[in-house]
């Protein structure tokens, strides 16, 4: 009976074509709008992970300044110097990589090309623990770490837009007021997660930068790569609890510098990004609601509309609730219908425009059960009341109807 | 079954005793039958006349199961209507009963032969079973070359023959049939007629209709007439088979 029933309402909606399909709109709408923001933001999510994992992998910074009190006290505060990189590695296990780093804003020039960028000045396990590849050239010898020789690698934009095609390695270009020797180009990375080019660097030996182009032993910020097996809040209060030490902050005073885990930023943004998801999913879910009512509205429409067809079945035989189910499966395949198309439609529109963005496409079969389930639902809910009314009709003044 | 052994059957098929229909309550309250004694045998043909207003209607749905009593009692073949439930009225209709109405009544843009596959869909007949069944029935009332057009492509005859077929399909013990040829011009009419004569003397099936033309009413083997809520006159007409109403 039931499929009889399914049977019958899809030959009264093929029946009114035009006018189902404008019933249905509403709930295609709001199941599409639903549809695409949800698997839109999944995407999005997935690019920020991808892109915080990007800066290196486990990653902490250890950065001196107060981060939830910027300003005065972040200029105050004492910068790190190389003795306190070699603490960590002598005094701390469980870290793969501990890098110094220095940068500075700076003009770099080739012949006539002039191009700002950042400098910085580190060691080679800068690449690693930052993940970057070298394309071409070498890293810095341990010779040249120690002495401070003038050489440098450069990002692939610096390479991009000063040498424009030239073959960088071997080139000897001016980096604020210094001349070095380029020996090696980094693998291009791409944008960062706030849209920042990570490409746009110069690395050079951190002693040389210091002596050359910074004129201080100041290093910050200083990255460490946290072993697989290792925690990374555990790393990160040894390290805590080191730095107070070596500089001198008593019990109960405040830390004069923070460390920032990679991990704990990811998952902040990746929550403010949910959140950001859950509200505008709900928005678009209000019109799902109005398109419960266009169906509740047209239902009603159609239940006076066939009021001698109900007479008839009435007539013949047909108990009130065989024609309560018969309406209810009506407004269930019509919204049913709608969940379907709209679905199609919010996984198009979030297939292109995730593609536009270059994010990854990340269709959720959770989403779609729901969104079908939630679209039945929707029909059902809002055909009770004309299904109600349909059976409630007195067969004789049903047929009497005109 | 052959009308004449029925005059032996001890259960009419149609008994009303002492039947009122009331509509509305205190002042305004409508007497539309006001005490009706009717019997109806099986393999009767009743016509059932009257102005409009005088009942006939009322009487028509009662017998058709459509309605219950307000008093009296009504007893459809041995069982008391008055005290079936609105679902079990339904299953009475369902499995005993056929109706054709002055307007046809045919589901729009639906073939005819869905349109007499309907009773058998509420009766869980298989499909297969059902679209047998249709076509027979179609082809015995020579429309089997319609059984794909809609109402709109058919005639007005062709329509009523239909519902006719919608009617017969799930083998009723009882037709009833308000004004059938209310819509027809008179040739189709009187062919409509034919066909339910037909049907009447030759399976059996008790016909109850409702008309206002003597014409048509002259085809019946039993003839009542209402006046105001009344039973003024039942006569027998040739080829009658019973005679058991009361007039009051």
């Amino acid at each position: 009976m039931f499929w009889n029933t399914l049977l019958m309402s899809l030959r009264a909606i093929q029946r009114n074509a035009l006018r189902s399909f404008l019933t249905i709109l509403g709930i295609v709408i709001g199941v599409a709008a639903v549809v695409a923001l949800l698997t839109i933001g999944e995407g999005a999510k997935a690019q920020v992970t991808k892109d915080i994992s990007a800066l290196g992998k486990n990653l902490l910074s250890l950065h001196s300044g107060v981060s939830h009190r910027p300003g005065a006290s972040l200029m105050s505060a004492r910068a790190f110097n190389l003795a306190d990189v070699d603490a960590i590695r002598r005094d701390i296990d469980g870290i793969d990589h501990v890098v110094p780093s220095a940068s500075a804003r700076s003009l770099v020039v080739n012949s006539n090309v002039n191009w700002s960028t950042t400098i910085t000045g580190t060691t080679a396990d800068f690449l690693p623990c930052r993940g970057y590849k070298l394309e071409k050239g070498r890293v810095f010898s341990t010779a040249e770490e120690a002495s401070g020789n003038l050489v440098c690698l450069l990002g692939a934009t610096v390479s991009k837009e000063i040498l424009d095609g030239d073959e960088p390695v071997g080139q000897r270009i001016r980096a604020g007021r210094v001349s070095c020797l380029v020996i090696g180009v980094l693998e291009a990375k791409g944008q960062a997660a706030m849209g920042q080019d990570q490409d746009d660097l110069v690395l050079m030996p951190i002693r040389a930068f210091q002596r050359r182009v910074a004129g201080n032993d100041d290093v910050s910020p200083i990255y460490l790569n946290v072993s697989d097996s290792w925690s990374s809040t555990a790393i990160k209060s040894s390290v805590e609890s080191l730095m107070r030490e070596r500089r001198g902050i008593l019990p109960g005073a405040e830390d004069d510098f923070h460390v920032r885990d990679m991990q704990e930023i990811a998952s902040l943004v990746q929550g403010s990004a949910s959140v950001l998801t859950a509200l505008l999913s709900a928005i678009a879910a209000v019109s799902l609601l109005v398109g419960g009512i266009g169906i509740m509205n047209i239902m009603l429409v159609s239940v006076t509309e066939r009021t001698r067809e109900i007479g008839v079945r009435l007539a013949i035989g047909a108990t009130s609730a065989e024609v309560m189910q018969q309406f209810l499966v009506e407004a269930s395949v019509l919204s049913g219908l709608g969940g379907v198309i709209g679905l199609g439609l919010g996984l198009g529109g979030a297939a292109l425009a995730t593609r536009g963005m270059g994010m990854p496409f990340l269709p959720s079969p959770l989403v779609a059960t729901a969104a079908f389930v939630f679209s039945v639902m929707v029909g059902i809910v809002f055909g009770f009341l004309p299904a109600r009314r349909a059976a409630g009709l007195n067969p004789i003044e049903a047929l009497r109807h005109e | 079954m052959n009308p004449i052994d029925t005059v032996n059957n001890p259960v009419p098929l149609v008994e009303l005793k002492g039947v009122h229909r009331v509509f509305g309550r205190g002042e305004s309250a409508v007497h539309a039958l006001a005490g009706i004694d009717l019997k109806v045998e099986p393999g009767e043909f009743l016509a059932v006349m009257g102005a409009s207003g005088s009942g006939k209607s009322t009487c028509m749905n009662l017998i058709g199961c459509l309605d219950r009593p307000t008093a009296g009692h009504y007893s459809f073949d041995g069982i008391d209507v008055g005290a079936l439930s609105a679902d079990q009225l339904a299953l009475l209709r369902r499995h005993r009963i056929g109706f054709v109405f002055q307007g046809f009544n045919l589901l729009p843009r639906t073939t005819a032969l869905e349109n007499v596959e309907l009773p058998l869909v509420y009766q869980r007949v298989g499909s297969a079973e059902r679209h047998r069944r249709a076509l027979e029935t179609l082809n015995s009332l020579g429309l089997l070359h319609r059984a794909h057009h809609t109402p709109a492509e058919l005639s007005g005859g062709q329509q009523q023959r239909v519902a006719i077929a919608r009617a017969l399909v799930t083998q009723p013990v009882l037709l009833v049939a308000d004004e059938p040829t209310g819509n027809l011009d008179s040739s189709t009419s009187q062919e409509i007629m034919e066909l339910l004569t037909g049907l009447n003397r030759e399976q059996g099936i008790t016909i109850v209709m409702v008309t206002h033309e003597e014409d048509m009413a002259a085809f019946a083997s039993r003839i009542v007439v209402f006046v105001d809520g009344r039973i003024t006159r039942d006569e027998l007409r040739e080829g009658g088979t019973s005679c058991s109403g009361t007039p009051s």
